[in-house]
């Protein structure tokens, strides 16, 4: 592991500070923050990161999880993700983030990682992760091997010729179909992004995995106030029982008034380059019956431009599946 | 950032078992590599280094956490509990001796991070059956296969608490 320096800065304002003096916040960035670390150590281990100056942010207070004053909820950026999932009030009124969160990793690694931690999680793919490998995300210009290579656990929407890396969380799949909002405290101040927002797609600049500049801290994430009569439901299918990526997950937060579908929000996992909200299968289904024809028939338009790699066609049937079936599950 | 700058070694103060160490470490040292190459708390195990297999899994603060995939100096004040730290050979943890009297080990490489993960699962929510156990031990992975008889020890500690 190449050398750094460790700080640990007494406030918020001061590690922005710390962290705002280089070139970039994304790929290569020259100085890193340290929360939970599960993904920065991970990827310091194998060199594909090499910050000069880690700063630890585990000591700033941004550990709660409060209510918002219109009826939300506020979850601060170094939230452990247990602590999050077994929250009262997000297994009541946000249960699907509960269930995605409890469907990742391990409860090691959920003990340490956090909400802010977990937004930036990067890549499993395998050529990101070998510094030996070409990868236009580690080294922009050097290509993509996985196209023509091990793409089993890739993405099949918002892909690029450059980069077909899927984003890994299932965390901000839930974040998505909550439609949640991401705070950021930067060099010029404060900013909200929404959170479909805040994640890019690789299009031909795959090093760029998000819309944070150098120094930006996420503070916070707000979520609006719950639905009421919303029903909600994680779905994740994966080669393992547990402990395992997904391969296609779903995350449906929906109402049902009258048999008819009156709200839906849908986001998919496991297939995307980013975490895949699908507003064309929230159209498909407003006003329709809630029932497996239409559940189906939002599917298909949820997967319609999905595009296969070598490895993995079968993503996009199962993607149908798992989201016709996580419809089903919440509405039984 | 120039790389005389870097202050690559630091002290940490915190406790080890219930005993208070000051130590002067490397940054780049995991808490792993803190307490089984600087303290010589060779019951934790290195398994894969990155956080996939359990076999590092130690207390920090009360919780279970994989200590190869975070810093030493990120701990300075934590209170870290591992194996040598539950019990004795004159004194078993009751969640020891389940695993003697269940035979939930061969190797016995795992056998530390299951123990000290079945343990911190007793203060987790945690459904009664089987399935739930197997789901809240899932980061712990057993190459002998032990799995039945490390979920029947858990169980019957919580059936015995």
């Amino acid at each position: 592991m190449h050398t750094f320096e460790f700080v640990r800065p007494a406030d918020s304002a001061a590690a922005v500070a710390s962290a705002a003096q280089v070139k970039t916040a994304q790929q290569g960035a020259e100085v890193r923050f340290v929360a939970g670390g599960t993904t920065l150590l991970d990827l310091m281990k194998l060199s594909v990161e090499t910050p000069a100056r880690v700063i630890d942010i585990n000591r700033l207070p941004l550990d709660k999880i409060e209510a918002t004053p219109d009826g939300g909820l506020k979850i601060g950026a170094t939230v452990r993700n247990s602590d999050l999932a077994y929250h009262p009030t997000v297994q009541r009124d946000y249960a699907v983030l509960s269930q995605a969160i409890l469907a990742g990793a391990s409860a090691q690694l959920r003990n340490m990682a956090t909400t802010a931690g977990n937004l930036l999680q990067r890549t499993r793919c395998v050529y990101f992760r070998d510094t030996a490998m070409p990868c236009n995300k580690r080294e922009p210009g050097t290509g993509c091997p996985a196209i023509t290579g091990a793409n089993r656990m890739l993405a099949i929407l918002g892909t690029s010729e450059h980069c077909i890396a899927t984003n890994p969380s299932d965390m901000c799949v839930a974040m998505a179909a909550l439609e949640a909002t991401i705070h950021v405290q930067g060099a010029n101040g404060a900013r909200a992004i929404p959170i479909g927002d805040f994640h890019l797609l690789p299009g031909s600049t795959p090093n760029r995995e998000t819309v944070l500049e150098p120094g930006d801290l996420v503070t916070h994430v707000t979520l609006p106030p719950p639905i009421a009569g919303s029903r909600q439901v994680y779905l994740k299918l994966r080669d393992r029982t547990s402990y395992e990526f997904a391969l296609a997950s779903a995350a449906v937060v929906i109402t049902v008034s009258s048999g008819k579908v009156t709200r839906a929000r849908i986001a998919l996992g496991g297939v995307g380059t980013k975490p895949w909200r699908s507003p064309e299968a929230e159209a498909a289904l407003a006003g329709q019956p809630a029932n497996q024809a239409s559940f189906r028939k939002a599917a298909e338009v949820a997967l319609r431009d999905a595009k296969p790699q070598s490895e993995n066609a079968f993503k996009i049937e199962l993607a149908k599946r798992c989201l016709t079936y996580a419809l089903q599950l919440a509405t039984a | 950032m120039q790389a005389t700058e870097i202050q690559s070694e630091t002290t940490i103060k915190l406790t080890v078992n219930g005993a208070p160490q000051a130590i002067t470490v490397d940054v780049r040292t995991s808490l792993l590599d803190m307490l089984r190459e600087r303290l010589q708390l060779t019951g934790t195990k290195k398994g894969c280094d990155h956080g996939q297999c359990g076999a590092c899994t130690v207390h920090v603060n009360g919780r279970r956490v994989s200590s190869c995939l975070t810093l030493a100096v990120m701990h300075d004040g934590a209170e870290i509990t591992t194996i040598e730290g539950l019990g004795s050979p004159d004194n078993l943890h009751p969640m020891q001796a389940a695993f003697v009297a269940c035979d939930a080990y061969q190797c016995g490489y795992c056998t530390s991070g299951q123990i000290m993960s079945a343990v911190a699962l007793l203060k987790e929510p945690c459904g009664p059956d089987e399935a739930a156990v197997k789901e809240l031990m899932s980061g712990n992975i057993c190459r002998c296969g032990a799995y039945a008889n490390i979920v029947a020890a858990i169980q019957q500690v919580r059936k015995n608490t």
